[in-house]
């Protein structure tokens, strides 16, 4: 049975290239099917923590009804979106209307094939991982201008308009950001970022020390890239008509909301990978560090606390405050900490080579 | 076999978006295939072994350019029907300058002398693919790119970069305008507004009123 379980593990966590493209085909396909599988039902649960949360912090019960504590409610709306009926609206285009969904959906799904959850437990380890993730979360913005546009009404493009400019401006300051990063580390491939903040000292190599400031400007732009509150202009329910899914419903609807939801524990996973030492335990101490999937979930679980935390308490901002923020505050603030970071690296090559240590 | 495949989805794909960028009636469906032909071309380059043009060209292109040729596009507020009218009478114009480009793109062919692997080698010692797979601990993509780019290439680089910064200035100086008489917010004056300088209390004798 043990031998079994072993050459079964070997089978599914490998991917040989050298036995045919069937060899090859099945197990990435089995990777693929685990996360995509994993991610979707940890997405229920994570929505229903972020219900829970926000009701404590307003003194609610938050959902209690569906299942023990209320902890299948989740399943219960999913249910509920499937089963209506999909409405497409006289004058549509509808390929491009039923396509929009979809792609914003699967868009979010591809983004976890580079995320590295553990040592070599990554679906595919490219060489240009973070690149991969900034392109993907680049095309992410297709999503929503195709759907407002194809819905075919005033209300739906003028969301889509506000929510891609919102998304364009904030995507900037994410990649400096990320230059930053790639300086300290010098790789752009995700598992040797994660690697190069494991240096011995467990907590204090992590790099949102050193990158204090652009920690919290990317934390901020993951808030607006991702429409979340305080940045959610996009549907902004309580002032404005709520943007560019107006016209939708049922299940095309629920793929834009498993969508957004899927991009922003993707951002989690980022900030984790970038700034937070991926896997890797707090505490240096070996034990600990057998368990690098746990370390990995927590530090997803608490960067999506904050999120739901920073819905609760922050309110909405203003159209051209959140531009203003982008552009004036958060483009040269991380222009300038590239240009800063840089200095320092090639200034100071004792600086250089400390942080770059993991190459050795 | 996977590598032989992807080869012929990618490239089909390309043509077939680019046909439908010229074919299709709708310009903002022109622009969707235009992008599905950008993707198809970054898949064309993750199979050449450079990953990092092909990340390039998403993040660019498809990320950037194309969004905003989306917003004009949609934007436009142009009567198709009537465009349509009088589309034939530019059909021979139009065929003679596709014959001269067919021409002109044959003799071309049939004449280039195409250096062999060894000359281009020769003058651009970057890895190709088959030489990262060989050598996983060789420069990748962006090193390789770096080198080239940032020692035989600095200077052409650099007057890349100052046009597009001429550009962007020329751009910005020509759409922006001050306007006078207007409201305008500080916000670091609004910050920085103590209590002491909005805030009045009076105590007012009941029946009487501020006067």
């Amino acid at each position: 049975m043990e031998q079994f379980l072993s050459d079964f593990w070997t089978f599914v966590s490998t991917r040989p290239t050298d036995s045919g493209w069937v060899g090859w085909l099945v197990p990435v396909l089995i990777q693929s099917l685990a996360i995509v599988l994993t991610l979707l039902v940890a997405q229920a649960f994570l929505m229903y923590f972020d219900r829970k949360v926000w009701a404590a912090v307003q003194m609610r019960k938050g959902p209690n009804v569906v299942g023990p504590f209320g902890l299948l409610q989740s399943f219960a709306d999913l249910f509920k979106f499937v089963f209506k009926e999909i409405v497409i609206p006289a004058g549509v285009n509808k390929v491009v209307f039923i396509l929009a969904p979809m792609i914003t959906f699967i868009l979010a799904l591809v983004g976890w094939a580079v995320i590295p959850v553990g040592p070599g437990l990554v679906v595919s380890d490219i060489n240009v991982g973070v690149l991969y993730l900034f392109a993907i979360s680049s095309l992410g913005v297709y999503g929503v201008i195709m759907g407002g546009w194809a819905s075919n009404s005033k209300y739906s493009f003028l969301g889509a308009i506000r929510s891609s400019a919102q998304m364009i401006s904030y995507e900037v300051a994410i990649g400096f950001v990320i230059i930053t990063v790639l300086l300290l580390v010098g790789s752009v491939n995700l598992s040797d970022i994660v690697e190069s903040q494991n240096r011995g000292g467990g907590v204090l190599n992590w790099h949102f020390i050193p990158l204090f400031p652009m920690f919290v400007v990317f934390f901020v732009s993951a808030l607006a890239e991702t429409n979340r509150p305080p940045f959610d202009l996009p549907e902004a329910e309580s002032e404005l008509v709520a943007g560019y899914q107006v016209e939708y419903s049922s299940t095309l609807f629920l793929m834009f909301m498993i969508g957004e939801l899927a991009n922003i524990v993707l951002m989690c996973a980022m900030l984790t990978i970038l700034f937070f030492g991926g896997w890797h335990s707090p505490i240096p101490w070996a034990p600990l560090e057998t368990v690098p999937i746990f370390w990995f979930c927590a530090k997803i679980i608490f960067f999506f606390f904050l999120f739901a935390m920073v819905k609760a308490i922050v309110p909405r901002y203003r159209y051209d405050q959140l531009m203003r923020i982008g552009w004036k505050i958060f483009l040269p603030l991380s222009l300038a900490w590239v240009v800063l970071v840089a200095g320092v690296l090639i200034l100071f090559p004792g600086v250089a080579d400390w942080f770059q240590s993991w190459r050795s | 076999m996977i590598a032989v495949a992807a080869f012929y989805f990618f490239a089909f794909a390309a043509i077939a978006s680019g046909l439908m960028v010229v074919a299709s009636k709708n310009p903002v469906h022109s622009v969707l295939f235009l992008i599905s032909a950008f993707i198809a071309a970054s898949g064309l380059f993750v199979l050449m072994g450079a990953e990092y043009l092909a990340m390039l060209l998403v993040v660019v292109y498809v990320g950037a350019v194309a969004v905003l040729f989306l917003f004009v596009v949609m934007m436009l507020d142009v009567d198709f029907v009537e465009m349509k009218q009088g589309f034939l009478q530019y059909l021979p114009i139009g065929g003679a300058i596709a014959a001269l480009v067919v021409v002109e793109l044959i003799m071309v062919v049939f004449t280039w002398a195409f250096p062999s692997d060894a000359d281009m080698r020769l003058a651009h010692p970057a890895p190709t693919a088959a030489e990262t797979v060989a050598d996983p601990n060789g420069p990748t993509n962006i090193e390789a790119i770096g080198l080239i780019l940032y020692t035989d290439y600095i200077h052409y680089f650099q007057i890349a970069g100052v046009i597009l910064l001429i550009a962007m200035i020329g751009a910005i100086i020509l759409t922006f305008r001050t306007r006078e008489g207007i409201k305008k917010q500080d916000p670091a004056k609004q910050v920085a507004r103590r209590r002491e300088e909005g805030v009045e209390l009076v105590d007012i004798q009941s029946g009487q009123g501020l006067s």
